[in-house]
């Protein structure tokens, strides 16, 4: 099998450019550490390219031309599109993996009709996990959205379906491929709302996520979520493909809703991949 | 209809060193092209992130304006708090304050 490692990691612009306002330090440096495991297991794990299932916002995507899913093909790609000194993330050049991404995408398409792009500036959804994940850049990327940002949203059985394709797609070639969801549970982003977290929504989220329970995540109605989460809690869908690409259920590494400086309930878990 | 146009202008402008070259030389112009209304036209050449906040920008576009006007990430949320309560509820598009002004960060006490 080709998908040899699943994961979801958060990737609040705060968790690298608001780090030094972080007044709980030592849980700020609990969730780095456990960022640094799940690099650690990415690298042991073999993989050759690393798909990143992310929710862009508005760097690419635009109301002009919305697409519910989009596959990065490009040979390279540029980030962050922010503004360095405020993300705290150099700009660099991201090597992408042009063959494995078009092949990725002919096997999605056979069942989920899915953009695709050879140019893509990665903004903080990205360059955050990478940031921790693939520190020196030298593991090729797949960029991978869905639309969680401009309604209508891309709704969250299609999600599923598409994580399925795409672990379907992965199994078709030799490559080892790790995969890794990134979004946020509930959060208010960018908002006078910044910092709020409702921590029993994430808890009992992330419980369905962790039991793989498909009816249960597929359950939420996006007035539900908006309400008790958010409208960054339409980021689950992340959470979600990624579940349904690893086929299996999960173990949560790390949460905490203590560093409301980084806006978003901070994560990390990683998913048994099943055969 | 306008909510778009006063989007697409920041999504343009976030991601296009052309555009925010012009915004510097030439914000005139660079408005021309845009189908704006008065309000959304002089909130965007006097910078007003309340007001835009109101008017209905999303958040993850209107603070990369806000860092791009060199505003410092606790005077953003402060100016939102400040457009609400001057101009009254996000009048459109997804983003709604819900938190009645409360802050949820230690902001003040980081000033």
């Amino acid at each position: 099998m080709s998908l040899v490692y699943a994961g979801v990691c958060s990737h609040a612009p705060g968790i690298t450019g608001r780090a030094h306002l972080a007044d709980n330090t030592a849980k700020r440096d609990e969730f780095y550490a456990m960022l640094g495991r799940q690099r650690q297991d990415i690298e042991a794990s073999g993989a050759e390219a690393l798909i990143v299932i992310a929710a862009e916002h508005f760097a690419n995507f635009f109301m002009n031309n919305m697409p519910a899913f989009c596959i990065g093909i490009g040979e390279r790609y540029e980030g962050p599109i922010e503004d360095p000194e405020w993300l705290k993330i150099g700009k660099r050049t991201i090597p992408g993996a042009p063959d494995l991404g078009r092949h990725i995408v002919a096997e999605v398409m056979q069942t989920v009709d899915t953009a695709y792009a050879e140019e893509w500036k990665f903004d903080h959804g990205i360059m955050v996990p990478l940031n921790f994940l693939t520190p020196k850049y030298q593991l090729p990327v797949i960029p991978v959205n869905i639309n969680c940002q401009g309604p209508p949203l891309t709704p969250l059985h299609r999600a599923w379906a598409f994580g399925e394709a795409l672990r379907r797609a992965c199994e078709t070639v030799p490559e080892k491929i790790a995969l890794v969801g990134t979004g946020g549970i509930s959060h208010w982003p960018a908002t006078p709302d910044s910092g709020k977290i409702n921590e029993a929504w994430d808890r009992e989220f992330l419980d369905r996520l962790m039991r793989h329970d498909r009816e249960a995540l597929l359950s939420y109605t996006d007035e539900d979520t908006y309400r008790d989460a958010g409208q960054g809690g339409f980021e689950i869908r992340t959470f979600i493909a990624a579940a349904a690409a690893a086929g299996g259920p999960g173990e949560l590494q790390f949460y905490t809703a203590e560093l409301p400086i980084f806006a978003v309930g901070c994560t990390v878990a990683r998913f048994d991949i099943a055969a | 209809m306008s909510l778009y146009h006063l989007q697409k202008f920041l999504y343009v402008l976030n991601r296009d060193e052309t555009a925010q070259k012009r915004y510097r030389d030439d914000l005139g112009s660079l408005l021309e092209e845009y189908e704006l209304t008065d309000e959304e036209r002089t909130a965007l050449e006097e910078g007003d992130i309340g007001l835009l906040y109101v008017l209905g920008v999303n958040g993850q576009i209107l603070m990369h304006y806000a860092a791009f006007l060199g505003i410092e990430w606790f005077d953003y949320l402060e100016l939102m708090r400040q457009g609400i309560e001057k101009h009254g509820p996000v009048r459109a598009g997804v983003y709604a304050m819900t938190g009645g002004g409360e802050s949820f960060t230690a902001e003040v006490k980081k000033r």
